[in-house]
């Protein structure tokens, strides 16, 4: 072992740390009495921070800490998106907060800790760090999704999530117990390497891992059929949260996924199969459930369900196209996801609001523009041009075309035209329906237009430079595995 | 048979018969105590491994620190009789699940006599067992090396863990409980 | 082979003999400390001085009807006396208490089981000695054993860290967790024999160490989980007969136990003046560094009130438990400097 040089490279978990600091700050700073206030401060600069100490990496392919850091591209770009799911959740949550009475400043601490988390697990070939980062990733993630104590609902989802991810994460750690079993190692790159001896010799182990570690991913991406805690989890949640829960983990379950199955045992054949049967169901499940739904957030819990299943679709065709396409969609994802999410917040921010579809009516008389943005989220969930759900779902499925996944990509379109029903009935709702309850005004506050606009700006962006973003994904195939 | 093996073999069955009584009974002390044998006869096979260090630490921290937690919970919570439980499953369900676990236990049977079980491509490790292989320095440093960032990484988890737990725990001073009516959900 | 196991077996059986005679003879010391703590003469008629109290007194209790009241969980409450007692005498496998000699040319070392890792086994063995005490308040269906059940266990849950804790300082300091190894390095041969005991160096550790040695151990002033005033007698409130005194033995051997890992750790064990020439003498010093803990226990429950239960866990998490942490991170960075 080599124990002098090289070995450990602190440049290289920059981001980490100062997500971490500015956690530990707003820890220490609880004992003050303005804490409620400072504390999304320190946690916006602490993200900010982070964001730039990323760019510094850009480009770097470097390895610390003995092996168990590998900070290549593909972990620096998973990087940039958790801080930006961070930031954008930050903003929502602020006002959402302080209006529902819960603004407490371990909150803000929770969330840096838990974008930490993805950030350790997107960063490493190590089974254990892997493990580890997802669950620094999920304990707070179980907490924030009870933090509204006062609501019976909130600690139903606190409490469900905890159960439903402890028992998720008991199903990946036996997996990786079984790799380690079969392999005498939990570093990828050494499996990879001598990965036809060891499945050669104990294959059993191998695949009995392999579809532990699937089972429990599944779980926190929440895949059909691992998916039956979303729902209620999504409802239950203070819609922040929610926010924060649709994109952050769903995200690093992703590169988890890629990194474990797409870049390390690509050469496993029945892999395929068994993303293919995933991702149609996963597709299938969350589009159909989601038509009859009456409130917006268990709506977008399956929309959010049956997204994962395109990005399944990515994952099942595999090679370089359909990555950079699932990296594409996953980051236009993000940008209208959280869009939708900002403006079912800044509803919920009403005294006494469940976001149900009646509570949408007249909307687009009395705000407009607000109704206006909805729209335009809401088409980009649907997939339409030229939004950039359109050439998320446009570059996956052609890439699931050009390597002869024609039925993978059927099915996806036509759950593609099935979800456009409800995402529409949405915005009919806002626009054409009427009733004799008079629409409440909502209050606006800076954090959210600031959202608003990014998410607008990114929406409208992508889906109007899709090239240049699609070689910037490309960018990100980079990988040291 | 050497004293070894015979150690190995009342140990091993006691760890999995331990194991097995945690998850049939129905009282739940009784459950814990099972883990707790079973606990202790994991703890003599690590030792067997020469893994000293990692025996003492599983009983200090689950039979010394987890299930006393968890017996206290049993204690605050009261579950006296296993009445609290629910009734026993219908009949249905027990064929239902003694089928699905024979068929699991079948699946076991053919998995291990088919050629699909070669041994473990590691069988020769025990035998280059590196020097001072399970003592409390060459864990140590092992901890302090090369697995560093993940020690880290876990101190991280457990204050993230605690600062969960005051976080849930802690009495909010202006929040209304919520009260019976309220449950009814849609 | 069969040596070993005949051997072993002999030592065995001496060691657990000595240590029931120990615990019985502690309940005897007790009495009459206390009784002349308190200006009374205390047992006097059985044998001379009463010697022979504890035998009338143990007569006593196993010629006693054992009741076991109706709403009792069979297993758990006939488990809970051995499981208490157990643990306690197992802490005997692993201390030293003499020079290692030879009788009949077949050398014996004073030790049942010198494990490398003597100190991390004591830690194991002492956290399951919990287990007797809330089995025992459980299973009895008795609010006063309950409540005294849970005291006892939360108590001990606390106490356990800073304790954990107070041991680390001299681990640090000997950088083994052999107790074999942790005596021989308090060994002295000058005339001040004591100099090289480890409480000169950790003296903040051995209060800790000390502190937590008696709440661990369920004593005054920390004996809350059974004051008789509030909850009668506490998690053994309905045992009776044997599975009571295996409670009491339980204790008393507990008692020993942590002195005797006090004596090894910070007062060089069995080391003592004139221990090379003279071989067995390293058992009088180690016992009698025993009973001078114990005496120091009869004496504190002699002298103090009872806490709270509230001011022991306040005392348990924040004094004892950051004073051990600091005792730590001080020992580390000295021993990081080399000055102890």
């Amino acid at each position: 072992m080599d124990l002098t040089s090289a070995s450990i490279n602190f440049s290289i978990i920059y981001p980490e740390i100062s997500l971490l600091i500015a956690a530990a700050l707003i820890l220490v700073s609880v004992f003050h009495k303005s804490a409620n206030r400072i504390a999304p401060y320190i946690a916006l600069i602490g993200i900010v921070v982070s964001i730039a100490m990323i760019f510094k990496q850009w480009g770097h392919q470097e390895s610390g800490f003995f092996g168990m850091i590998t900070c290549d591209s593909f972990g620096v770009t998973f990087k940039l998106i958790f801080d930006v799911t961070a930031l954008l959740s930050l903003l929502i949550a602020h006002r959402y907060m302080i209006s529902k009475g819960i603004n407490r400043p371990e909150f803000y601490a929770l969330l840096l800790i838990s974008t930490m988390g993805m950030m350790v697990m997107a960063n490493t070939t190590d089974l254990i760090v892997i493990f580890l980062g997802l669950e620094i990733m999920s304990v707070p993630l179980y907490v924030m999704a009870g933090f509204a104590k006062r609501s019976l609902w909130s600690s139903e989802a606190g409490i469900k999530y905890f159960i439903m991810g402890a028992f998720a994460s008991s199903f990946l750690l036996m997996g990786i117990a079984f790799i380690y079993g079969a392999s005498s190692t939990t570093d990828l790159r050494r499996i990879v390497a001598d990965f036809h001896f060891i499945m050669s010799n104990s294959p059993a182990y191998m695949l009995t891992g392999m579809a532990l570690i699937l089972v429990g991913f599944g779980f926190k991406i929440g895949a059909v059929p691992f998916h039956s805690w979303v729902p209620d989890v999504y409802e239950g949640a203070p819609t922040p949260v929610t926010a924060f829960f649709s994109v952050g983990p769903k995200a690093a379950g992703i590169a988890a996924l890629l990194r474990i199955f797409i870049f390390g045992f690509a050469n496993v054949m029945m892999l395929s199969t068994v993303f293919w049967v995933l991702a149609v169901l996963t597709m299938s499940v969350g589009n159909i459930l989601a038509l009859k739904q009456n409130n917006i957030k268990r709506l977008l819990a399956y929309s959010s369900i049956a997204h994962a299943g395109y990005i399944l679709v990515a994952l099942t065709v595999g090679g370089n196209d359909a990555i950079s396409a699932a990296i594409f969609y996953l980051v236009a994802y993000i940008m209208f996801n959280l869009g939708a999410f900002a403006v079912v917040t800044l509803m919920e921010t009403r005294s006494g609001c469940k976001s149900d579809f009646s509570e949408l009516v007249g909307l687009a008389k009395v705000h407009p523009y607000l109704a206006a943005v909805l729209t335009l989220f809401m088409f980009a969930l649907a997939g339409f041009p030229p939004t950039a759900g359109f050439f998320g779902k446009f570059y996956i499925f052609s890439a699931a075309i050009k390597s002869g996944y024609i039925w993978l990509a059927v099915i996806g379109m036509l759950n593609s035209f099935l979800s456009v029903y409800y995402y529409l009935r949405v915005v009919k709702t806002s626009y054409f329906d009427s009733s004799d309850k008079s629409f409440i005004p909502v209050k606006y506050s800076l954090s959210i237009i600031i959202v608003l606009v990014i998410t607008v700006i990114g929406t409208l962006g992508i889906g109007l430079f899709p090239q240049q973003f699609l070689n910037w994904s490309q960018s990100a195939l980079f990988a040291f595995l | 048979m050497n004293l070894d093996a015979v150690i190995f073999i009342i140990s091993a069955i006691v760890a999995v018969l331990g194991a097995s009584m945690m998850i049939f009974q129905r009282n739940p002390v009784m459950a814990v105590l099972s883990f707790m044998v079973s606990l202790l006869a994991q703890a003599v096979l690590y030792i067997q491994l020469d893994a000293l260090f990692l025996g003492a630490v599983l009983i200090i921290v689950y039979a010394g620190a987890v299930l006393v937690l968890f017996l206290f919970v049993i204690m605050l919570l009261n579950l006296r009789t296993t009445k609290e439980l629910g009734p026993s499953s219908s009949l249905m369900r027990h064929l239902g699940k003694y089928f699905l676990s024979f068929l699991l236990i079948m699946e076991f049977v053919f998995i291990i006599k088919s050629s699909f079980f070669k041994g473990a491509s590691l069988v020769g490790v025990m035998n280059m067992k590196p020097e001072g292989f399970g003592t409390v320095t060459s864990v140590a440093t092992l901890l302090f090396t090369k697995y560093l960032y993940p020690f880290e990484l876990t101190s991280i988890l457990i204050l993230v863990a605690i600062v969960g737990a005051v976080v849930m725990a802690r009495k909010d001073k202006n929040i209304d409980r919520p009260t019976e009516n309220k449950l009814g959900k849609n | 082979m069969l040596e070993i196991v005949i051997a072993s077996s002999i030592k065995v059986i001496i060691v657990v003999i000595a240590v029931l005679t120990g615990c019985a003879y502690a309940t005897y010391m007790e009495r009459k400390l206390v009784a002349h703590f308190q200006h009374r003469i205390g047992p006097l008629y059985a044998g001379p001085y009463g010697l022979l109290q504890p035998m009338a007194d143990a007569v006593k209790l196993i010629f006693k009807e054992d009741i076991v009241p109706d709403k009792v969980e069979r297993y758990t409450y006939a488990l809970a006396p051995v499981i208490s007692f157990i643990p306690a005498m197992l802490i005997f496998a692993v201390i030293p208490f003499g020079k290692d000699t030879s009788v009949f040319g077949y050398g014996i070392k004073m030790v049942l089981s010198d494990l490398n890792i003597a100190v991390l086994f004591i830690f194991a063995i002492t956290s399951l000695g919990i287990y007797g005490i809330i089995l025992g308040g459980w299973s009895s269906g008795s609010k006063y054993s309950l409540m005294g059940g849970l005291r006892s266990s939360a108590q001990m849950i606390s106490y356990e860290v800073s304790y954990g804790l107070s041991i680390i300082g001299v681990i640090l300091i000997a950088n083994t967790l052999s107790l074999r190894e942790l005596v021989n390095q308090q060994a002295s041969d000058s005339i001040w024999f004591f100099s090289h005991w480890y409480v000169w160096r950790q003296p903040l550790g051995f209060l800790l160490y000390l502190t937590c040695a008696i709440a661990e151990t369920n004593r005054a002033p920390f004996d809350l989980p059974e004051a008789e005033s509030e909850l009668v007698g506490g998690y053994h409130t309905e045992y009776s007969s044997m599975r009571f005194s295996m409670f009491f033995i339980g204790e008393y051997a507990n008692m020993l136990a942590v002195s005797a890992v006090g004596a090894t750790l910070f007062f060089g064990g069995w080391q003592g003046p004139f221990v090379n020439t003279i071989p067995l003498l390293g058992i009088v010093w180690f016992v009698l560094k025993v009973f001078l803990f114990m005496f120091f226990y009869i004496w504190l429950r002699a002298t103090f009130p009872r806490f709270r239960y509230d001011q022991l866990m306040n005392f348990g998490w924040k004094i004892l438990l950051p004073l051990a942490l600091f005792n730590t991170m001080l020992t580390s960075l000295l021993v990081a400097l080399k000055v102890i």
